[in-house]
């Protein structure tokens, strides 16, 4: 016992004090009491000198070792985080139904890969169709339901197997997830140009509100050679229409007598041959005059509207795409359990209770033979710590008396026993 | 299923019925607090305190009239004041009454849209109010001797009453994001935690005031508060249990989003505005609860890191949720 703490003791300084006496000899009192104590508590006996006899005890070594467990595994989550950002990969992809793609790099419109990922070398799977896609709408228009109805395929030549994904869904597979990430339509028109085969083209058109009204352009080169020649289409795609003053948006996210709003434009549609936006013209090209506009027209399925030149343009109809998205992080279960492992540190660090006790036992000629000091000490502010000693005290004190009555040691196995 | 209509009219009613119930019991907590004898009060309990507290298992009926239990710690410890304590039994009775139409109007809410009724920051804001309400009376079923602290704890919850009525959303069903057990499970976490931890910063606050008072620098208005109140040793020690309790639940509650997060959206953490705060806010308790084992963060400092805790908690539900534009954009208040 540190001399400063026995000084503590003496002095009843201890927030929790109390003295009982006993007609055993020290020695024998601070050993049943070390007996007593031993079950629950860590103790040490010690013969300060003769005729005084110290027991310290202490109890709740658990929450040190919840304390470590919860920091180590903190660690270890923060380096699997790291890790998981050099291991990961993340793909996304606008699939139109009827179309699919495969696990490569350059399949994405967007990809981003950790440095430590071999992008030559992703999981061999393809999602070999998108079926179809169906969006289910409320009365009030609220969205209840995605699905996304798929094929897919895993390994170099695997059979095609067939799932649906939904929101909260994903498709897993052995390290790779499909996430349903975005939807829209994909509006098709047939162009018929004269002297020339017609083309049916369908392509993605981006929402721009909740109710789905999209924007997009069909893009058409002219004759090779011919600069100015070129046609392309910028037109508003509204799934549930309502015109007004010739500007047609949607009221209704889900298709129902869609219209297309088609701005025909002719001449230069990509004089540099860079990459542009596939979702709309070039509006320099428009500002500069190099494309001019021939034609304008709101479209319902099966319509058609003729440009001055001859070429028809019909509305088909629509399809609708898709965002898949791709995830792969190898370290995510081993996350997953040094999270759990955090919490279980965290519970046995705050709730597990820390306590010490002082014994010092003295022995004197007359009676009593033996006063027993008890000093307390919480080394955490949890629990009622001076409930739980008054408890202590009785019980060594029962523990004292059992040298008339034996069978009262089994009492004493229970000695902070409490809530620990 | 279809919402129902008719539910939904009938659990905004008791909502109604709860917050006028609710206002009701904040005038009779009051009457307690005016008229009660709690300066008595404020002095035994320091003592009182330090007893064991062992009335567990007493009955309701007791609730309403701690004075035979209030005996173990000593004449006067409970008021004996005629009016005070018609008064403070009157709070209690309507708190009762208050918490069983509140509970019904969230239930009968979750049985119009059938689902869990917690889908947007109305229900949301509902569901805490309720449980600060019953933790406080689960308190008081253990210590009625804190009754005469009620209107401290009603006063907040009727503001979160209002709160909700200007947060209000028509009854509706879940967008497709939100349809997943996970709902039930990350949202009714978090909520518990920030219930508990509301309820910490509360007792901060009161730890504040009574620790200024204790420290005789107080004057004017606050001193008359601080004499009143519990010892600042006391609420120390409860703001930091209330924490040590929540932490661990809040931690969960993360971690559980996390999880659903990687099942909706890709990955489990992609630091969205909400996911951003709800991490400060988390290291913000953990510094809290690193203080008030450091020397010299005791006390005072370590009570301005809850409350510093509570601010970035708070910030996360109102602002991200209402200003900020992210994934977690469901308040349905656009």
């Amino acid at each position: 016992m540190p001399r400063d703490l026995a000084l503590a003791l003496d002095e009843g300084r201890l927030a929790e004090h109390a003295e009982v006496g006993s007609d055993l000899s020290p020695d024998e009192a601070a050993a049943r009491i070390s007996r007593a104590l031993r079950p629950r508590w860590r103790t040490v006996l010690r013969t300060e000198r003769p005729g005084t006899v110290a027991v310290s005890a202490e109890k709740g070594y658990s929450r040190e070792a919840g304390n470590l467990l919860f920091h180590v595994s903190l660690l270890v989550a923060l380096m699997l985080i790291a890790g998981g950002r050099l291991l990961s990969y993340q793909g996304s992809i606008v699939t139109t139904e009827g179309s699919g793609f495969c696990n490569r790099p350059i399949s994405y419109d967007a990809f981003h890969a950790g440095r430590w990922i071999n992008t030559g070398r992703l999981a061999d799977f393809c999602i070999d169709r998108l079926n179809s896609f169906t969006a289910s709408y409320r009365t009030d228009g609220s969205p209840a339901q995605f699905r996304a109805d798929i094929n897919y395929s895993t390994g170099l030549d695997g059979a095609s197997r067939h799932d649906v994904i939904r929101v909260n869904h994903p498709l897993r597979m052995a390290g790779d997830r499909v996430y349903l990430i975005n939807h829209g339509f994909s509006p098709t028109v047939t162009i018929s140009r004269p002297g020339r085969t017609p083309v049916t083209d369908t392509e993605p058109f981006l929402p721009g509100d909740s109710f789905l009204t999209s924007e997009g352009a069909f893009k058409l080169p002219g004759r090779d050679g011919a600069t100015d020649t070129d046609l392309g289409l910028s037109a508003v795609f509204a799934p549930t229409p309502v015109i007004n003053g010739g500007v047609v948006t949607s009221i209704a996210p889900a298709a129902d007598h869609p219209v297309l709003a088609v701005l025909a434009y002719t001449g230069e549609l990509n004089p540099g041959g860079q990459p542009q936006s596939v979702y709309s013209l070039d509006q320099t090209q428009i500002a500069a005059g190099k494309l001019t506009r021939v034609g304008a027209k709101n479209l319902t399925i099966g319509q058609s509207m003729t440009l001055p030149d001859g070429t028809v343009i019909r509305f088909d109809g629509y399809r609708q795409w898709v965002t898949l998205q791709v995830s792969h992080d190898p370290t995510q279960t081993a996350l997953l359990i040094a999270a759990i492992l955090m919490v279980t540190g965290l519970l046995g660090s705050l709730a597990v209770r820390r306590r010490r006790l002082w014994v010092r036992v003295i022995g004197s000629d007359s009676s009593p033979r033996s006063v027993v000091s008890v000093g307390g000490l919480a080394r955490n502010d949890t629990g009622n710590f001076a409930a739980e000693f008054e408890a202590i005290v009785v019980q060594l004190a029962a523990v004292l008396d059992g040298a008339r009555q034996p069978a009262a040691s089994s009492a004493a196995e229970k000695i902070g026993a409490g809530k620990d | 299923m279809a919402v129902s209509s008719g539910l939904a009219s009938l659990s905004e009613s008791l909502w109604t019925a709860a917050t006028g119930t609710y206002m009701l019991a904040v005038v009779a907590y009051t009457g307690e607090y005016a008229f009660g004898k709690n300066g008595r009060i404020a002095r035994t309990s320091a003592a009182a305190a330090r007893q064991p507290v062992l009335v567990g298992g007493r009955q309701p009926a007791d609730l309403l009239d701690p004075g035979p239990a209030a005996s173990r710690y000593g004449a006067g410890s409970v008021d004996s004041n005629d009016a005070g304590r018609r008064w403070g039994r009157a709070a209690v009775a309507l708190t009762v009454l208050g918490a069983v139409l509140h509970l019904a109007s969230v239930a009968i809410r979750g049985i119009a849209v059938d689902r869990v009724p917690w889908g947007n920051m109305y229900e949301f804001t509902l569901v805490v109010g309720l449980i600060a309400t019953v933790a406080w009376l689960a308190t008081l079923l253990k210590m009625p001797q804190l009754r005469y602290l009620g209107l401290f704890v009603m006063m907040p919850v009727l503001l979160v009453m209002f709160l909700a009525g200007t947060l209000y959303t028509k009854a509706s069903k879940l967008v497709p994001a939100l349809q997943s057990y996970w709902l039930a499970i990350h949202v009714s976490s978090v909520a518990v935690a920030e219930g508990i931890l509301m309820t910490s910063a509360a007792i901060t606050m009161m730890y504040l005031v009574r620790a200024r008072y204790e420290r005789g620098i107080a004057s004017g208005r606050f001193a008359r508060w601080g004499e009143r109140l519990p010892a600042a040793a006391s609420l120390d020690k409860a703001a930091y249990r209330t924490v040590a309790f929540a932490f661990p639940i809040y931690t969960a509650g993360v971690i559980f989003g996390a999880v659903w997060a990687e099942a909706a959206w890709g990955r489990y953490w992609g630091w969205d505005p909400k996911e951003t705060w709800a991490f400060i806010a988390w290291v913000v308790y953990a510094m809290y609860l690193h203080a008030r084992a450091t020397a010299g963060w005791k006390g005072n400092r370590a009570a301005y890191i809850n409350l510093l805790g509570f601010a970035a908690m708070t910030f996360n539900f109102f602002v991200v949720n209402i200003v900020i534009s992210g994934l977690h954009s469901y308040a349905g208040l656009n």
